[in-house]
């Protein structure tokens, strides 16, 4: 029998039909709609007069444009947004879906909700007509973004016709050291291999590093694979993943979770499964990172300098481009860069693990003069437990923003931004051209490179915040989140 | 939708590498709950001298005079990176563009060009150069052909020689050729459908809610 790559596994129990040359009717356990794409895509089912396959099996939550100050309602900073919200409600109700509403108090950042209350699933199928799907692959699921097209077709039939993607394995092996987070993982594998490196690829995140990860830091981790122009990327479910998931609210209970659980361990690849391509990362090479540029890719370790054309790995347009728009020079040192804004949320890093290693950078400290700092938790669970842990008086003690959970600035929608050719250190996804904003100029880090940027008043190393990493600081196990 | 055999028409050439979907289509010029609306959004940030503002910026490409009705795009690597947005490809589509030809794509803007009758042309970073340099010295003359049926992109015009084969997967091509609706083919295979569910459910009973007995959080 020929070695089966967990992917295969994942891949091959869910093909109703082959449809030749590498094409499938492929099942979908799960379709979540935001109020953003996932409203024109239920608007255009009805007027089509098509229904749901399986209104049980589909999920809506409000994070895109819901305004995320204290005390919203409907109404939102972004002209027009308000149409959004009203029209996503009353088509999911239409058509029967479980909206995580507004004023819901599980209402979160897709990818962060999913994964907490245990809709995603190892071995299942999940998509949904935003980008960052790719994210819930850390719990051993196949999850991948789609077009609003996609996604009606996914709602409609239960399945998508699909071309078999071609398969990347990365072997992350060794241990990050102390300080050094899946975010900054992350930006090592865009920097190296580029934002087309994984280009349509499945990939899978493995070897000890990517093992020795919690939850949360896998999560971070496979969610910017849709930078790397991945389809997706998967980690085999282990311990770790059933921990996590036992007891969510969708998670099955009882009899079935332990059905399940057994089910879910045989979700290993095989001994000498074969990839379409392998990429071996050494983890002791991955020092904190930050972006210089307009890409994922351009980011360096935060103690090096802003590349040269040469050895930026940009093409000189894209690079002289990226540095006008930046306002930065060619050999210039990132740290020591003066900021104003400093932003801790995305479905990147909002979840718990990441605000503890900000709060431990910021304890005790103030954020400097003229920084504009705000902390928006991913979803209204996580705002919670931050609150029941006090997080959030370490927060605002600090000078930081405490708000309702939402995607926020992580992208300008017409509504909130840091202003024109102001610098902002991001914990996000995306430092594009004017993502935060017209002209505004993105640098994205770790949450506690975030932290300590906003204390510093300019870019800074969060290890010399707090020696040993933010990890240290919040308990053992936090550490390489 | 529209069918796409064959399109010849100016190309325009916007050779930078990882276009986003942010920059084909902002955020914030996406105003309203539509597939339609979207064109004079398209390329906002940089077509316009200021945001929000209409005032085309006369040193964008799709501005300048020479490159009137382009309706094909040649692009640098990445094209379509970003935000899984349709919406781009919504505004491309209405604003007349038909083809793009690019040395690669981000998966999903791939797939949702496909969906709406619009070609994504993947040829070597070299081929799409030179195509570039071809038309350069004379946009509304030399033009070029994107031929779906056939496979190839031939340039047009005086002297020209260029002729590049390209690669589609047979449902892309199908789906472009026919204009087809990919519901409709996919529900042909209810059966099978309603086959693998049956089975479906009772190995992996876990995937199907049973909405009283597991939902606690409504």
């Amino acid at each position: 029998m020929t070695a089966r790559s967990l992917f295969d596994k994942i891949w091959d129990p869910h093909v109703v039909r082959d449809l030749g040359d590498g094409l499938a009717l492929l099942a979908i356990d799960r379709v979540f709609l935001h109020e953003r794409t996932g409203s024109v895509a239920l608007k255009s089912l009805a007027e089509a007069g098509r229904a749901l396959a399986d209104p049980s099996r589909v999920f809506c939550t409000m994070d895109h444009i819901v305004d995320t100050l204290p005390g919203r309602g409907d109404a939102t900073r972004m002209p027009g947004g308000e149409a959004f919200i009203l029209e996503t409600r009353a088509a999911a109700r239409a058509a029967g879906i479980r909206v995580f509403d507004v004023r819901d108090p599980q209402q979160g950042i897709v990818h962060v909700i999913s994964p907490e209350l245990g809709l995603v699933l190892p071995g299942a199928t999940l998509v949904c007509p935003d980008s960052h799907t790719c994210t819930q692959g850390a719990l051993g699921a196949f999850a991948w973004g789609i077009g609003s097209t996609e996604a009606e077709h996914a709602l409609a039939t239960g399945t998508l016709r699909i071309k078999r993607p071609r398969t990347m394995r990365i072997s992350v092996e060794g241990q990050l050291a102390p300080g050094v987070t899946a975010k900054d993982l992350a930006l090592f594998i865009l920097a190296r291999h580029g934002a087309a490196g994984g280009e349509g690829c499945a990939v899978e995140y493995a070897g000890e590093a990517v093992r020795a990860l919690p939850m949360e830091g896998r999560l971070t981790l496979c969610n910017m694979a849709t930078e790397f122009s991945a389809m997706t990327a998967v980690i085999a479910p282990d311990e770790v993943t059933f921990d996590y998931l036992r007891g969510r609210p969708h998670a099955p209970q009882g009899a079935a979770w332990h059905r399940a659980v057994e089910a879910w361990r045989g979700l290993v690849g095989d001994e000498g499964a074969v990839f379409d391509r392998e990429i071996f990362i050494d983890a002791g090479e991955v020092s904190p990172m930050i972006s210089w540029g307009t890409s994922p890719q351009h980011a360096v370790g935060i103690e090096g300098a802003v590349p040269t054309a040469e050895t930026s790995g940009a093409t000189p347009e894209s690079h002289a481009r990226a540095l006008r728009y930046m306002g930065l020079e060619a050999g210039q040192a990132l740290i020591g860069l003066p900021v104003t804004g400093a932003f801790i949320g995305s479905c990147t890093n909002s979840r718990l693990s990441d605000l503890r290693r900000a709060a431990a950078v910021l304890r005790g400290r103030k954020v400097a003069q003229g920084v504009r700092a705000l902390c928006v938790p991913g979803s209204m669970s996580v705002k919670r437990a931050a609150e029941a842990e006090g997080l959030d008086k370490v927060f605002v003690e600090a000078g930081f923003e405490w708000r309702e959970s939402g995607c926020s600035l992580c992208f300008f929608a017409g509504g909130e931004s840091f202003g024109p050719r102001e610098r902002v250190v991001s914990s996000t996804n995306r430092n594009f051209e004017s993502r935060q904003g017209p002209e505004t100029r993105t640098h994205i880090a770790s949450p506690e490179t975030v932290a300590a940027s906003a204390i510093a008043g300019h870019i800074a190393d969060p290890r010399r915040v707090v020696p040993g990493g933010a990890g240290a600081a919040v308990g053992a196990g936090a550490g390489a989140a | 939708m529209e069918p796409l055999r064959e399109i010849t028409a100016i190309a325009a050439p916007m050779l930078r590498d990882n276009v986003d979907t942010d920059a084909i289509i902002p955020s914030r010029e996406m105003k309203s709950v539509s597939k339609t609306g979207l064109a004079a959004g398209l390329f906002a940030g940089w077509r316009y001298t200021t945001i929000g503002g209409r005032e085309p910026d006369p040193a964008f490409v799709l501005n300048k005079a020479a490159y009137a009705g382009a309706r094909i795009l040649l692009g640098g690597a990445n094209f379509g990176c970003g935000s899984s947005r349709e919406h781009a490809v919504w505004a491309l589509h209405e604003y007349g563009i038909r083809a793009i030809i690019a040395p690669s794509f981000a998966p999903i803007f791939a797939s949702n060009c496909v969906r709406n009758g619009l070609a994504p042309v993947r040829l070597p970073v070299e081929a799409v150069a030179s195509l570039a340099r071809h038309v350069e010295s004379d946009p509304q003359a030399r033009r070029l052909t994107v031929d779906v049926a056939r496979g190839e992109v031939r340039a047009d015009g005086e002297g020209a020689a260029l002729r590049h084969p390209f690669k589609l997967d047979a449902e892309s091509r199908d789906m472009l050729l026919e204009g087809l609706d990919a519901i409709d083919l996919t529900l042909k295979h209810r059966a099978d459908i309603d086959a693998f569910l049956a089975a479906d459910r009772a190995a992996r009973p876990w995937i199907y809610p049973d909405r009283t007995a597991t939902d606690r959080s409504t």
